[in-house]
């Protein structure tokens, strides 16, 4: 601590005086009007996304610059004051839960889009941009901004590269790290530079900076500006909706359609109680009585997407489809996707409360995984609502519950657990793109090693070796970046050939 | 084995990962200098220490067609790869020399025409084993191919050049193999209808799967493009992709074939010294005229499309001069450097995690 020892320690784990000396310190870097220090303001931004956990932050600054936020950090480290960066504050795993006792950088100050260039199909934009501003601001030129996380109208594009945003068209589109080429970030110690340099090429003399950053849930500095690319808007989008009587019908058909060689832009599913829920909600008129509804999105040059269109439509048929659906204008579309993407919200309307869980299993799973959690949920008698990207296995099983009965809220906490561990036993992964954060870190060691873990904290100490920069994320047990490597002494075994 | 000089000549050959990481822990102890080698194709530094080959670590150890997903071991070579996962209908979308290896395209991040349309090897890896320089055993990712838990350190691992430990095994996204492909040729008389022709290409609705360039020094631009569909799809698109092509200034009819042009994905002239330059699309024109224009002409290929070409100077020329405008032209959007050569990491950042994961700089 860089405060003076004398000073009374402030409960939070900081040093009162030596947050007092470091606001002063903000203000001069940002300005009085952009350094939030009343209990009450300091409040909205005790949590992200995930409202289950909270912290008030000591301090909240609002930087305008990348110089400014370059300075904040600095600032920061001269002080040992853990910082927090947030984006727009929609994730979902508490990676931007603030510290009490520490420095939440906000960056929704900084949302210009700064510059576009169509040819190379890049532009270079601002943490704080939304995700969406990206493609409107694109969309006269034919091109858009692939990634679209559900929450894409307003979640920041910097907090989209903090956790490597998918969203439902990343089967064929891909992540974030797919459409991000080069970073200007503020490192953990306060330097301003770049990773990448926007042409796609990782660079010749260094590592993949760049992709080793992208999704590190803002524990290896903060990103101040982006460099994405852009696609050119396919010629043709046909969406299909297929009714069937189960998810096991469903899953068939999605494995039928991989099987074809035909990569959809997007493969959704939703069971019965999801339907209800979305039927109930924006009256999407899916047809009545579905036990599980397939959405199934193509697009490309028109000469293959009407081909495949048809044999997808033979195949959701083949494999028990009672009603199909297509459409290939907009309005048509978007009545398609409404129950989908009203599904979260949704489910809130039939239950008081409900636990989003992001899950992911190898799509040949799915079905094993779904059977799974039906067992679960009927022992633990919670409902669980299934929406899910079957196309490349992500779950977002829905767990429902009502705090107001005692003891629910904690089985529901246990299943949706549960149904991680069941991802887990077909060789999935506990988040496929809502991060780790506070919220997962618990899980990690159930799917890594001790010594997968200790590895990628390596990565983190080389950025970060003060660990001032988001600490407590995504490993439950920071790695000591003083140690020095242990010895590792074994004779050559059996088997070994030398020569 | 047990001198320090013997093991200092050694070659050694582990089997399973559990053998390499044992190998490894022991070179740690020793303090051995440690290299890297594969099929031995690289233009890496000479072999200095204990040489660690990943010759018997050749094996696709699961295809899991189902979910167009491979686990495969470092040492297996693209050709052995293609043939088995062909056999279920699908590939590893990179289209790179069939005897090199796993890992050492994935250490030298190489990857061929079809990185217009599916990237470098780390945009397809999902999942990566390595052994620390310290003989320490890590995965990271998995064999989903949606996955954010922990840092991917994969993309670390990929384009590393074996400094910061040996891949054992990957994990790789499959794609179908495509039921059709068509390839369209077309010669431009100068760099200006070319470049302009690359990005009509490279921006097209039709959506090709590698937009290359074929550039002998002193003679036409090649400009070509590959179209991956179904049979009749990818007709219909070659038709229109085409007649962009020829309104760009082509000087013969625009040659559609089934079969891939001679110097497809081949470095230019006779392949070695090579140099590199990366750059924004919208620079290419002036980076074709940097080419055209110096005073050592450079044969030039590559995917163009994809902001990438491969330069190579005639017999005992220094493309220096050219780098150094090229480098001038594209300040710090693009690079222009040789690619051939040891291999230098560089930059504050890359050598602190070069020095946490190998702090006694013995992976060269």
């Amino acid at each position: 601590m860089a405060a003076d020892a004398k000073t009374r320690p402030d409960p939070a784990g900081g040093s009162a005086a030596g947050l007092t000396g470091l606001v002063r310190q903000l203000t001069g870097i940002c300005g009085q009007e952009h350094v939030l220090t009343d209990p009450l303001e300091l409040r909205t931004y005790e949590c992200d996304g995930l409202t289950s956990h909270r912290a008030v932050p000591a301090v909240v600054v609002l930087p305008n610059s990348a110089e400014q936020v370059a300075e904040v950090v600095r600032a920061c480290v001269r002080a040992a004051v853990p910082f927090v960066a947030r984006g727009s504050g929609t994730g979902l795993s508490g990676g931007a839960l603030p510290r009490q006792d520490g420095v939440l950088i906000v960056l929704s100050q900084m949302r210009s889009i700064l510059e576009i260039d169509p040819v190379s199909r890049r532009a270079v934009v601002e943490p704080g941009v939304t995700n969406l501003a990206v493609s409107n601001a694109v969309r006269h030129l034919g091109l858009f901004y692939a990634p679209d996380p559900s929450s894409q109208v307003v979640c920041s594009v910097g907090g989209n590269v903090a956790e490597n945003s998918g969203g439902a068209h990343c089967l064929k589109h891909g992540f974030t790290v797919h459409h991000v080429t080069g970073l200007q970030i503020v490192t953990p110690q306060g330097e301003l530079t770049w990773l990448g340099d926007g042409t796609g090429v990782p660079v010749s003399d260094g590592y993949d900076l760049t992709g080793a950053f992208t999704g590190s849930e803002g524990t290896l500095g903060i990103v101040t500006k982006i460099i994405v690319k852009l696609t050119p808007i396919p010629e043709q989008v046909h969406t299909l909706l297929a009714a069937f009587a189960t998810t096991t019908q469903g899953g068939q058909a999605v494995s039928d359609i991989i099987a074809a060689g035909i990569l959809p832009a997007a493969i959704e599913m939703m069971d019965a109680l999801s339907i209800e829920a979305a039927e109930a909600a924006v009256a999407c008129g899916y047809p009545e009585g579905a036990g599980a509804v397939l959405i199934v999105e193509l697009d490309g040059p028109a000469a293959e997407v009407e081909t495949e269109l048809d044999t997808v439509r033979v195949i959701c048929r083949d494999a028990g489809a009672t009603e199909i659906r297509a459409a290939d204008d907009p309005d048509q579309r978007a009545k398609i996707w409404a129950g989908r993407k009203s599904a979260f919200a949704a489910v809130g309307r039939i239950s008081p409360d409900f636990i989003v869980q992001d899950g992911v299993v190898p799509r040949t799973s799915l079905p094993a995984v779904l059977a799974r959690i039906a067992e679960l949920s009927e022992q633990a008698g919670l409902r669980v609502a299934n929406v899910f990207h079957a196309g490349d296995g992500n779950l977002h099983p829905l767990v429902l519950y009502d705090d107001a009965v005692p003891g629910q809220a904690r089985a529901a906490e246990q299943l949706s657990g549960a149904i991680l561990d069941a991802c887990l036993e077909q060789g999935g992964s506990i988040t496929g793109e809502h991060g780790v954060g506070v919220d997962k870190s618990r899980y990690m060691p159930k799917m890594f090693t001790a010594d997968d873990l200790d590895t990628m904290q390596l990565l983190r100490c080389a950025f970060d070796p003060a660990s001032l920069c988001n600490p407590g994320k995504i490993y439950p047990t920071p790695r000591l970046c003083g140690e020095i490597p242990g010895k590792h002494r074994a004779s050559w075994p059996a088997g070994t050939e030398i020569f | 084995m047990r001198s320090r000089d013997m093991a200092e000549q050694a070659v050694v050959l582990p089997a399973s990962t559990e053998q390499a990481a044992a190998v490894l822990a022991d070179a740690a102890a020793r303090g051995l200098q440690v290299s890297i080698r594969g099929a031995g194709l690289g233009w890496a530094t000479p072999a200095a220490g204990l040489v660690v080959a990943t010759g018997k670590l050749d094996q696709v150890i699961e295809h899991m067609a189902g979910d167009l997903v491979a686990r495969i071991q470092a040492g297996a070579t693209m050709g052995h790869v293609a043939q088995v996962l062909a056999g279920r209908g699908q590939r590893l979308s990179l289209d790179v020399p069939p005897d090199i290896t796993i890992g050492g395209m994935l250490a030298t991040g190489t990857a061929g025409p079809l990185r217009f349309r599916f990237g470098a090897p780390r945009d397809l890896l999902i999942g990566i084993t390595v052994v620390r320089p310290d003989g320490v055993v890590a995965h990271a990712g998995g064999k989903v191919v949606k996955n954010v838990a922990g840092y991917d350190l994969g993309k670390l691992f990929a384009g590393s050049h074996g400094t910061l430990g040996l891949i054992t095994e990957a994990v790789f996204r499959l794609h179908p193999l495509p039921q059709s492909v068509t390839y369209l040729t077309a010669a431009f008389p100068g760099h200006t209808a070319a470049a302009r022709a690359i990005a009509a290409a490279a921006g097209s609705p039709v959506q090709p799967a590698a937009v290359e360039l074929h550039w002998p020094c002193g003679g036409d631009l090649t400009v070509g493009v590959l179209l991956e569909g179904t049979s009749s799809g990818t007709a219909e698109r070659a038709r229109q992709l085409a007649g962009q092509l020829a309104s760009c200034g082509a000087t013969a009819p625009v040659t559609v074939s089934a079969s891939a042009p001679g110097w497809w994905g081949a470095l230019p002239g006779a392949g070695f010294p090579v140099a590199r330059t990366t750059y924004w699309l919208s620079r290419l024109e002036q980076v074709l005229a940097v080419i055209a224009s110096a005073d050592v002409r450079c044969s030039a290929a590559g995917s163009a499309g994809a902001g990438l070409l491969y330069l190579c100077p005639p017999d005992g020329a220094d493309p220096g001069p050219v780098l150094a405008r090229l480098r001038a032209l594209l300040g710090n959007r693009g690079e222009a450097a040789m690619a051939t050569g040891p291999w230098t990491p560089a930059g504050p950042l890359t050598r602190a995690v070069k020095d946490q994961f190998d702090p006694m700089g013995r992976f060269t």
